[in-house]
């Protein structure tokens, strides 16, 4: 018996070996169905775009884009409504201020040990160690924000003036959240970088923290940069932390200790509130979403050609 | 000397989605006057042909990497592509079965017919092809399962519908495997020594029942035993099959095949067919000078 | 003349410098340690505020106005519904799109733009994907608040990490494998199924897992689709409104009262059990397998 369908005669050569249209019909359903698959990634950002595009629209029907742009006061809610766009971002670049702050030195220096100072079992135990600190779901840091930097430490330290929901409560928490993603992929940069780079310094006599500081971040800096361009869009879209812990008060400052509102912050009210479709209020919510959404598009694609910068020179 | 080059890093983005397994040299052998072709040192055997190759050129991109190849593969031989490092040797193999159709970027001119047709004709199905003109590779690849289960597969795939077990058994028979297996069917193929893995995927081939066998180097990562125990299986092998080997060791060539083909890149890279006869011809009165340079080891 | 003898004792600026490398060592490793640290205390206030309030009474009631009768069975009914319905819904979209990718798709223009685009959908802000939920799910299906509109948000939050991380399984198959089969006459989709599906199985199953790991904590998005409210019963339908877990301890965390502050911790307790159970599954799968 043979294993092969049409056993081949010499005369029937052709047709043993042609294409039969329907005998792998089944092949080609599967394709489309697979193609349909990786569709749908692309009918996301479609329906991303359109929806905000959309609803933002008809919010700039209602409110002018000078007035979105350029005012500085965001009051939707009050009599005489202000849609100024830049209390919000304030609010957004504030907590972005102070956790890069924080985490961009730590960051870095735990990626300098990492990949300068750390013996390989060290390194195995400290990465992954540091790597969960990104699998912690962010209204758990959102709770210790709000309950032990601001109540345990904030206020004990600095007394009861300080606001219940203030931005640097936040920012600590935040900082937290993108320690893993500063420390991680600036490692992986400072790895990445060359050894004869190092032992051309260590030749000339500099010491480790030198050769660390002078030759291997320098080397480094696309990927670090990436790093940080990363984390400050982490920080942008982040909603939980800043709605629990910094506030619900559009506040046009970046002074940490005051209560401010971020842009998610305040696309979450709209979402717990009962905006009715049609209303400014609820349109508001997706043209300060469209605002979001380039911002973080914005460091996203910087940060992608920052790690292209870096493969093109090391690897 | 008998070692191939080592694999080429390119450095273009675009050229490194192909997957140039054994075939890019780094310095191909450059002679004077390569493309010159000596009269009569390419020869038609009188057995009937399985392959019938004509000006064969092919490119991966846009280097040419094959030139205007042209000759007959006999049936019921053994016939030996040899050659050294990146003459295309590996890369003329593939073409008969169109395994490098897998290969992005590749284009071939020209014909390789099987038994009269075209393969490359556009409405060949290369699956059909390949189910015909079975292959066995350089570094033997059986599949993470049982040694059953890689015996069957292509087979099963092929939806064969007899009797397994006795496929089965009758292909270890063939690739001179079972007595050593046979109580341990199902273990898995990777538990097994190369030499017995790479017959494991001599048997999984032959389980398909084609009737050419293409091997790519089938023995350079083997031991000399291993090694000697494949040569002999070949020998036994062409009784019923025809065998087209690639090989980069003379002595195996000289030892194994009835014809053999030598290739050698000329000063662009291009793969040529330089000299075409029987074994005996090639190894004791080779026709063109170069072939006669490459056996006697003055270059390769 | 004598020759002065060598030293190699550094000295002077040398010794300092030499000095300051050696101390900042030590200041390095402490930053590397902050974020240990941290978890650390975060895991101790967490414990030491709600480990009291575990009890079977806490798992099994529904929340309430008073923190001592309020419970997590409603929410955690939800959590599992809503990622049961996710795992359904994104895996076999994610490893379709993934083996597309990398073993069917045509080198072309709309290939890159389809690997651009998820790469950049795995940087969008999980509100923009609640937001997305409701307009699209919500509002324009009509699927409401309910566990539908939750699932099919969620899988589209997670699907770009889902599909990345196939497509890196997919790659680990050795080319050698797929070239034995398909000289064997099998053909292109026979050889996915057969070989490269399940060598790709074992780090697809651990990119599913971190994915759920992730979908299990996500708070903004369901919030957006309306999942912030009471609920007081067993979910038994797709088709009925709920809450989860992280919501919840959201709900609890803005309530001034202590109790409510030790429900939350409480919750977040059972929250990072099963976040870290998650984890270390996946983190066990990837090991087992990278030996064999």
């Amino acid at each position: 018996m043979s294993v092969v369908s049409e056993p081949l005669h010499t005369g029937n050569v052709h047709g043993a070996l042609r294409r039969r249209p329907f005998s792998r019909w089944n092949e080609t359903v599967i394709k489309a169905l697979l193609a349909a698959c990786a569709t749908i990634s692309l009918v996301t950002t479609f329906a991303i775009i359109f929806v905000l595009g959309e609803e933002s629209v008809a919010f700039f029907r209602e409110v002018s884009l000078p007035d979105f742009f350029l005012k500085t006061r965001w009051r939707p809610l009050a009599g005489n409504p202000s849609f100024g766009i830049w209390e919000l971002v304030a609010g957004t670049v504030n907590v972005v201020i102070w956790s890069l702050v924080i985490a961009v030195p730590i960051g870095l220096a735990s990626a300098i040990y990492l990949s300068e100072y750390a013996q390989k079992r060290t390194r195995n135990i400290l990465k992954p160690l540091l790597e969960a600190l990104a699998g912690v779901p962010t209204v758990v840091y959102a709770y210790f924000a709000l309950n032990f930097v601001t109540l345990d430490i904030l206020r004990p330290a600095l007394g009861n003036d300080v606001p219940i929901f203030n931005a640097l409560a936040a920012s600590v928490m935040l900082a937290v959240m993108i320690l893993p993603t500063i420390a991680s992929i600036s490692e992986d940069a400072m790895s990445s970088v060359p050894r004869d780079l190092r032992e051309a310094a260590y030749g000339l006599g500099a010491t480790k923290l030198e050769v660390a500081i002078r030759v291997v971040l320098p080397a480094a800096l696309s990927g670090v940069i990436a790093s940080i361009l990363l984390a400050v869009a982490r920080v942008v879209g982040e909603t939980m932390i800043v709605a629990i812990a910094a506030g619900s008060t559009p506040n046009l400052t970046l002074w940490p200790l005051s209560t401010i509102q971020t842009m998610t912050g305040f696309m979450l009210q709209v979402g717990l509130g009962d905006a009715a479709r049609g209303t400014v209020d609820y349109q508001s919510l997706f043209a300060v979403g469209s605002v979001l959404f380039v911002i973080t598009l914005l460091f996203n694609i910087a940060a992608t050609w920052f790690v292209g910068r870096f493969r093109e020179v090391y690897v | 000397m008998e070692e191939e080059g080592p694999m080429v890093q390119l450095k273009s983005p675009r050229l490194n989605e192909v997957d140039l397994q054994e075939t890019k040299p780094e310095e191909p052998a450059v002679l004077a006057n390569p493309a010159v072709v000596t009269p009569n040192a390419i020869t038609d055997p009188p057995e009937e042909a399985v392959f019938s190759i004509s000006e064969l050129s092919l490119w991966y991109g846009h280097k040419q990497a094959l030139g205007d190849v042209t000759f007959k593969i006999p049936v019921n031989r053994v016939t030996a592509l040899i050659g050294p490092s990146g003459c295309g040797k590996s890369t003329l193999i593939r073409c008969l079965n169109r395994m490098n159709d897998l290969i992005p970027g590749v284009r071939t001119i020209g014909v390789v017919s099987y038994h009269g047709q075209d393969v490359y004709a556009p409405d060949i199905d290369p699956v059909e092809v390949r189910r015909r003109i079975g292959m066995v590779f350089q570094k033997p690849n059986p599949f993470p399962k049982t040694i059953y289960e890689n015996v069957a597969f292509g087979a099963k795939v092929n939806g064969y519908k007899g009797n397994m077990n006795e496929l089965v058994e009758q292909s270890l028979r063939q690739a001179a495997l079972w007595t050593e297996v046979k109580d341990e069917l199902k273990k898995s193929g990777l538990a097994l020594s190369g030499g017995q893995q790479q017959r494991l995927c001599i048997a999984r081939a032959l389980a398909v029942q084609p009737d050419v066998i293409l091997m790519d180097e089938p023995c350079s990562a083997l031991d000399p035993i291993a090694t000697l125990k494949i040569e002999d299986l070949i020998r036994e092998l062409v009784k019923d099959y025809t065998i087209v080997i690639v090989t980069h060791n003379m002595q195996q060539a000289a030892r194994v095949s009835d014809y053999t083909a030598f290739m050698l890149s000329d000063d662009r890279g291009v793969g040529r067919l330089i000299e075409y006869s029987p074994a005996t011809d090639v190894f004791t009165n080779p026709k063109d000078k170069r072939t006669e340079d490459y056996i006697t080891g003055r270059f390769g | 003349m004598a020759t002065a003898p060598v030293v190699l004792r550094a000295s002077g600026r040398v010794a300092v410098r030499q000095a300051v490398s050696r101390a900042s060592a030590y200041l390095f490793l402490g930053a590397s340690l902050v974020g240990v640290f941290v978890l650390f205390l975060l895991a101790y206030e967490t414990i030491s505020t709600g480990a009291g309030r575990l009890s079977w009474d806490f798992i099994s009631n529904y929340p309430s106005r008073f923190a001592e009768r309020a419970g997590l069975r409603s929410s955690a009914i939800g959590s599992i519904w809503v990622l049961g319905l996710t795992v359904v819904m994104s895996l076999p979209i994610a490893i379709g799109t993934a083996i597309w990718i990398e073993e069917f798709a045509p080198q072309n223009k709309f290939l890159t733009i389809v690997k651009l685009n998820l790469a950049n959908l795995a940087g969008v802000p999980s509100i923009i994907y609640g937001v997305l939920g409701l307009a699209v799910f919500s509002r324009f299906f009509g699927f409401g608040s309910t566990i539908m509109a939750g699932g099919f948000t969620v899988s589209l939050m997670i699907l770009p990490m889902t599909v990345i991380a196939s497509q890196e399984a997919i790659r680990q198959v050795p080319s050698s494998i797929r070239d034995g089969a398909l000289a064997l006459g099998a053909s292109q989709w026979q050889t996915v199924w057969y070989h490269v599906l399940p060598g790709a199985a074992p780090g697809i199953i651990t990119g599913i897992i971190l994915a759920v790991s992730r979908a299990a904590g996500e708070t903004a998005a369901l919030i957006m689709i309306g999942a912030f409210t009471f609920i007081a019963f067993d979910n038994t339908s797709p088709n009925e409104d709920f809450t989860t877990i992280p919501i919840q301890i959201y709900n609890w965390t803005i309530r001034p009262q202590e109790a409510f502050r030790q429900n939350a911790a409480a919750a977040i307790i059972v929250l990072m059990v099963a976040v870290l159970s998650l984890n270390l599954l996946a983190a066990v799968i990837r090991e087992r397998f990278r030996r064999s």
